[in-house]
């Protein structure tokens, strides 16, 4: 995948996570929804991490161990592509 | 504390700016519905909620409205960057760039600051959640308004998401609101300040 369409995956992935996340705060003892939120939390890291290796941080404060590219000069997401 | 994410929620590129949009949008980064109204409202009123599972809605549906406000003010600045005078003055938003030039500024479509009394926090759960229910419907009926004024797909598309995510919130609130009643079923909360 390249830049785009990897980002636009994490995207997808963490969008799930977030629904999943929204969902299991008012039912937490939803077993099926437990297993989803893992399954997609694993996904997700593993995109993110795939990105950051060959693209660069996407997380700032130290979430993102990778010496690829630079937090500084990579666009803002505000900037028109 | 939080972590920024280098991405915005929803993807957004306009390269269409159209000004009247702009101007409309300003309703939702810094009017009395916005989503900077959301995020505070939300973030302010779990430090005393009771309940495990409403701190926890509060809390992550806080952060996720300040990764809408971002998705508006990205909206708002793409359009404005490259406007001309004559442009901003069509669009009736002379008057903000005197002000604020281009930069993105919480104001509602009139120029009126953003102000703390939008929200609340009573420390009241019960009322504290309802309000939270209106605002997301206030939020979903204004972002109806904005859909209204454009037919662009680069304005809809992020709109459209934003819009339904209002609907999803309104969703997880009224949950929250179903637990406080089984929490409290003769609608007295007193027992919780003990």
């Amino acid at each position: 995948m390249n830049q785009c369409e990897l980002q636009k995956r994490i995207s997808e992935v963490q969008f799930v996570c977030i629904e999943l996340n929204l969902y299991l705060d008012t039912h937490p003892d939803d077993q099926a929804a437990r297993n989803d939120y893992y399954t997609y939390s694993r996904l997700l890291d593993e995109l993110i991490t795939e990105y950051e290796t060959e693209y660069g941080p996407l997380l700032g404060f130290g979430h993102s161990p990778t010496d690829v590219g630079c937090w500084v000069c990579s666009e803002w997401p505000w900037e028109r592509k | 504390m939080w972590i920024y994410q280098k991405k915005l929620e929803f993807p957004i590129n306009i390269t269409n700016p159209d000004l009247k949009v702009a101007r409309a949008l300003m309703a939702q980064y810094g009017g009395p519905d916005s989503e900077l109204a959301a995020g505070m409202r939300y973030l302010t009123q779990r430090f005393s909620m009771p309940d495990d599972r409403i701190r926890a809605t509060l809390n992550d549906i806080g952060t996720e409205e300040i990764a809408h406000w971002e998705m508006i003010g990205t909206m708002i600045h793409q359009t404005m960057e490259n406007a001309s005078l004559a442009d901003l003055e069509a669009a009736g938003l002379l008057g903000y760039y005197t002000i604020h030039g281009k930069a993105v500024y919480p104001a509602d479509p009139n120029g009126v600051p953003f102000v703390a009394s939008y929200i609340q926090a009573t420390g009241d759960p019960i009322a504290d959640i309802a309000e939270d229910m209106a605002a997301e419907q206030k939020a979903r009926a204004t972002y109806e308004h904005i859909m209204n004024q454009t037919d662009s797909e680069q304005y809809l598309a992020p709109l459209r998401f934003l819009r339904e995510r209002e609907v999803v919130h309104f969703q997880r609130f009224s949950e929250c609101w179903n637990i406080l009643k089984e929490l409290y079923p003769d609608g007295r909360q007193n027992k919780i300040f003990k």
